[in-house]
């Protein structure tokens, strides 16, 4: 990768929840790039924002203050709120998602359930993709069966291949092996590498499994709203805005 | 590809149970509502069909109620009143009128009628101008009497299947002790002629000890001539009054509206519990798959999407139960009319529920508009949910 393009940028990225009359800063003040093709790891301790901060460069909140550009597109700016409607437009142009709980539709077939999002939103090409990916991702064999009758490592990579069918810039996922044994997990994130290598994808990943995120190019670390990065060899903390 | 109609279907069969009951739900009201609809129509026919049937479209009768003289009428029944048969002469004179026939209506109560006895139907009549009336009776068997002063009588169908005569029988006038011989036995009309028995008017007036009176006189307009002023005329006769069949049926008609309100009624209760039970399953069902709704905003779902995917499912159930309230409605029309007849203070022959193409439609329309109203609430719910709520596990609110 000769020359890097940035496609997330934070800029003094803030969320502030209320609760009551308590005011819990999640991310204070966070700063950080991703490069195109970079698989980063984000680790911390629970309740230390890791999940907040995924959430806010997933488009799935909107920030108390700070910027987030994506794609040197300005998304939050100063007091700039963006509705359901827009941030669901952003998604699914960039974004796919993946979760602990996978999140399938227990009616729908494995293939069904692969191109559900086209459902709603069809990028042009995408229509091809999902029997390319069942097979990627080794499961094209239970393609027809339901998730009730499929182990939980198949049904994360149905999940992956759900995120993946329209193409999108982006991969985040949030604890994806969080339920899941140690072999299966490892073969998740094997996947994901293998996506990251071999296709280029940009993927961001929760984890509050060290090794696993040991697996990444880059590791930043939460702890208190604040982040820092974490060299993935040595485990040693490194300055910010690493390039 | 799937389609958002295929999820929405797929997702009512999780849970068989609950979407099963709610559909038969709707399907109870759709019965209820298109029998009703169908019944205020056959209703209306299966009288226009009794009246018409008459053979006349004017009636003389010695003065009382007009109610009873309806009643009697198209029943039979007790209470009679008589006017002498020489106002006949009176009649036949006017210009409007092209046939008449005087009628002598006794009543026989029949120990041997039912489980506790009835009330058997005499009609004196003169077969020449009655049948002139009717010309639509025919035979099944046998003729009519010739002699005004025989002991024989014709039998309507249904009496004489309640007997168990043919012609060339006896039957016993009970009470009376007097025998008459079977002559003729009626083909069924769907009409009260069906349970009549038809003797001489002569013999008649003779057994009751009347020899001049009669209870009725039919009358059948000339074609096209206006009722009303024949009826002006009419009312200057003394002691009688002039029941018009068209106002016996207004007045049916009046009569019966108080039933149909009674069960209109239930309709619309029938369609509001439905209508919650509608609600409620959506509802339900929005809220346990809280999270599923939220990752569908995740992968790409507008707020809109999710509506249309919540309100097919509404729209799913309600065309379901729609479908299977017109299937039942049809199937058990039979049984209707006689829940119906049991609530009804009179009720004509023939189907009194009519379920046509048009009824079957304008019901599937309403229910289809009932259920998509239903959805709108709970569409418009899920719609809202914002995936990170959902992500959360915030749901539940």
């Amino acid at each position: 990768m000769s020359e890097k393009t940035t496609v997330i940028e934070a800029i003094n990225l803030t969320k502030i929840y209320t609760r009551g009359i308590e005011e819990i800063i999640s991310v204070n003040n966070v700063s950080f790039k991703i490069d195109k093709g970079e698989f980063v790891s984000i680790i911390g301790p629970s309740g230390s924002g890791k999940t907040t901060l995924i959430n806010l460069l997933g488009c799935l909140d909107n920030p108390s203050s700070g910027e987030f550009r994506l794609g040197g597109r300005s998304i939050f700016g100063k007091a700039k709120r963006l509705s359901e409607g827009e941030l669901t437009k952003i998604r699914r142009e960039a974004f796919g998602y993946i979760f602990q709980n996978f999140y399938l539709i227990p009616t729908l077939t494995v293939l069904e359930n692969t191109v559900l999002p086209l459902t709603f939103y069809c990028k042009s090409g995408a229509e091809n993709e999902a029997p390319k990916l069942l097979k990627l991702l080794g499961i094209d064999n239970r393609k027809d069966h339901l998730p009730g009758q499929i182990s939980g490592g198949e049904m994360q990579r149905v999940a992956i291949a759900r995120a993946m069918v329209n193409m999108p810039e982006i991969l985040l996922a949030d604890e994806p092996t969080g339920n899941l044994d140690t072999k299966r997990s490892i073969e998740i994130i094997q996947v994901l590498q293998d996506l990251n290598k071999k296709e280029g994808l940009t993927i961001v990943m929760v984890t509050h499994n060290q090794e696993l995120a040991r697996c990444a190019d880059r590791i930043l670390e939460m702890r208190d709203g604040h982040i820092s990065n974490i060299d993935p060899l040595t485990g040693d903390a490194v300055p910010p805005f690493k390039s | 590809m799937i389609t958002k109609f295929q999820v929405a279907y797929k997702n009512l069969w999780r849970k068989k149970v609950r979407s099963i009951l709610t559909v038969i739900g709707i399907a109870l009201s759709a019965w209820v509502l298109i029998s009703l609809l169908g019944f205020n129509r056959g209703y209306e026919n299966s009288l226009n069909k009794d009246i018409d049937n008459m053979g006349f479209q004017l009636m003389i009768m010695a003065k009382g109620c007009p109610y009873e003289a309806a009643t009697l009428m198209l029943k039979g029944g007790t209470g009679l009143r008589y006017m002498d048969e020489s106002i006949m002469k009176k009649i036949t004179s006017e210009p409007e009128v092209d046939k008449i026939t005087p009628i002598l209506m006794s009543a026989v109560f029949d120990p041997n009628k039912g489980e506790s006895g009835g009330i058997a139907a005499y009609f004196g009549v003169e077969p020449a101008s009655f049948a002139a009336v009717k010309p639509f009776l025919k035979f099944k068997t046998g003729k009519w009497f010739t002699d005004l002063n025989a002991y024989e009588v014709v039998m309507g169908f249904e009496a004489a299947e309640l007997e168990q005569r043919e012609v060339g029988d006896m039957i016993l006038m009970p009470d009376k002790n007097v025998q008459f011989k079977v002559v003729g036995i009626l083909e069924r009309t769907g009409t009260q002629d069906d349970g009549t028995i038809f003797v001489p008017l002569k013999t008649l007036q003779k057994i009751f000890n009347r020899p001049t009176e009669i209870t009725t006189i039919g009358i059948k307009l000339k074609k096209g001539m206006d009722s009303t002023r024949l009826e002006d005329k009419l009312y200057q006769l003394p002691d009688v009054q002039i029941v018009s069949l068209e106002q016996v049926k207004q007045t049916i008609m009046k009569l019966i509206s108080t039933a149909k309100i009674m069960v209109l009624s239930i309709a619309i209760i029938a369609i509001l519990i439905a209508m919650v039970g509608v609600i409620n399953t959506i509802l339900t069902s929005v809220w346990e798959r809280f999270q599923e709704i939220g990752i569908l905003k995740t992968i790409g779902a507008m707020p809109r999407d999710i509506f249309l995917l919540i309100w097919m499912e509404t729209l799913i159930l309600c065309t379901m139960g729609g479908l299977l309230g017109v299937i039942l409605a049809l199937i058990l029309s039979r049984v209707t009319d006689i829940l119906i007849r049991r609530v009804l203070p009179y009720a004509p022959g023939g189907g009194l529920v009519v379920i046509d193409l048009k009824l079957v439609l304008v019901t599937m329309f309403g229910i289809i508009f009932i259920g998509l109203v239903s959805g709108i609430y709970p569409a418009w719910k899920a719609g809202r949910i914002r995936p990170l709520e959902a992500i959360r596990g915030e749901g539940g609110k």
